[in-house]
């Protein structure tokens, strides 16, 4: 049997958010995270709240603490998060929880808002596509991959201090995702917005993003090419 | 783009590269002073080494790259832990009053290193 331990809250009728156990049968199977999650609230509690959609670790949805370690559910085995035979579940770190699994994630889409993450270039589009040499194109690679399931950002302590003011990982390696594009063009407008004590420079390179990113995507190595950018610009 | 009035330098670039030349002066002073402590140490030479006038300007140098990089360093711990975010409506009047603290104290250390060598 598999000990989970449940973080759950319901705003509306607990007056702090506590811990609850569950003995889950997964019958000796090598279960994804997501699926103890459905046989809980299947078998055992049919109010157990969380996000998911896609599981299969496209959309992004799923994004938990499991075992201290962030991680998308519907893609991480058991044999790779249980300790001993306990699972505990919590919802993604340093934002506010709205109930049980699932957090207001506001404040993280405020600071992707910020990077302005779409093309841009006020020349006249040509008929058919703006093209790239292979070369262009392979710059963005390991960065457009992205699916903003938040467990970088919410595994950055910078961000939990300062996420008002802090963009996080997952939004400075998107904001290098257009910095990269030759195709963009406000690339000193871009850098203009990041040379600031927050928003770029909070990143100590502790590379707990790294270490999460269920895509297996480097955002401390895009926040450093963010940094030489910044840095060639002004010397 | 975040401001900040009491950030060393206002922008996050030169916070940043100020913290790293910082550290490496503070470094070669440190191997400096090690590589000394390795020989014989006494009063004499001790005292001949620092009555040299490049020791007095690379202790000056260590001395001011020691206030810029703590105040930098510093500067981040209290803008994340001395917050209103984290300690409510008084957290901004704390970590004001927590930073006069450390300037005075590091500018108290520059002048006191300044006394030390230089008289």
């Amino acid at each position: 049997m598999l000990q989970v331990s449940l973080y759950r809250y319901n705003p509306e009728t607990d007056e702090a958010p506590y811990m609850q156990d569950f003995s889950v049968d997964t019958s000796g199977r090598d279960l994804m995270v997501l699926d103890v999650l459905e046989l809980i609230k299947a078998d055992y509690d049919g109010s157990v709240t969380y996000r998911r959609s896609c599981r299969e670790g496209v959309c992004g949805s799923d994004g938990l603490n499991m075992n201290g370690k962030n991680g998308l559910a519907c893609i991480t085995p058991l044999s790779e998060s249980v300790k001993g035979d306990k699972l505990v579940i919590r919802p993604l770190p340093g934002l506010p929880v709205i109930r049980d699994l699932v957090v207001d994630m506001s404040l993280f889409y405020a600071q992707y808002e910020k990077v302005q993450p779409y093309l841009q270039n006020p020349t006249p589009a040509p008929a058919i596509e703006r093209l790239q040499s292979p070369e262009e194109r392979a710059q963005l690679d390991g960065l457009y991959e992205c699916i903003l399931c938040a467990c970088c950002s919410t595994s950055c302590p910078s961000f939990w201090w300062n996420p008002d003011r802090f963009v996080g990982p997952a939004g400075l390696l998107q904001a290098y995702r257009f910095l990269a594009d030759s195709r963009d063009t406000a690339t000193e407008a871009r850098l203009d917005k990041l040379d600031d004590p927050f928003s770029v420079f909070r990143c100590h390179g502790i590379q707990n993003c790294v270490n999460v990113c269920p895509k297996g995507l480097n955002p401390t190595k895009a926040i450093g090419h963010i940094r030489t950018m910044l840095l060639n610009r002004a010397t | 783009m975040v401001t900040s009035v009491t950030s060393f330098s206002r922008t996050g670039l030169s916070d940043w590269l100020i913290q790293r030349v910082t550290s490496l002066v503070l470094l070669a002073y440190f191997i400096v002073i090690a590589y000394q402590l390795l020989g014989s140490v006494d009063y004499t030479s001790w005292r001949l080494l620092f009555d040299q006038t490049w020791m007095k300007v690379f202790t000056l140098m260590a001395a001011l790259s020691l206030a810029a990089h703590s105040w930098i360093g510093l500067w981040s711990v209290f803008t994340d832990y001395l917050t209103e975010r984290m300690l409510g409506p008084k957290g901004n009047v704390i970590r004001l009053l927590c930073q006069v603290g450390v300037s005075l104290a590091l500018v108290g250390y520059v002048m006191w290193v300044i006394v030390i060598i230089w008289s």
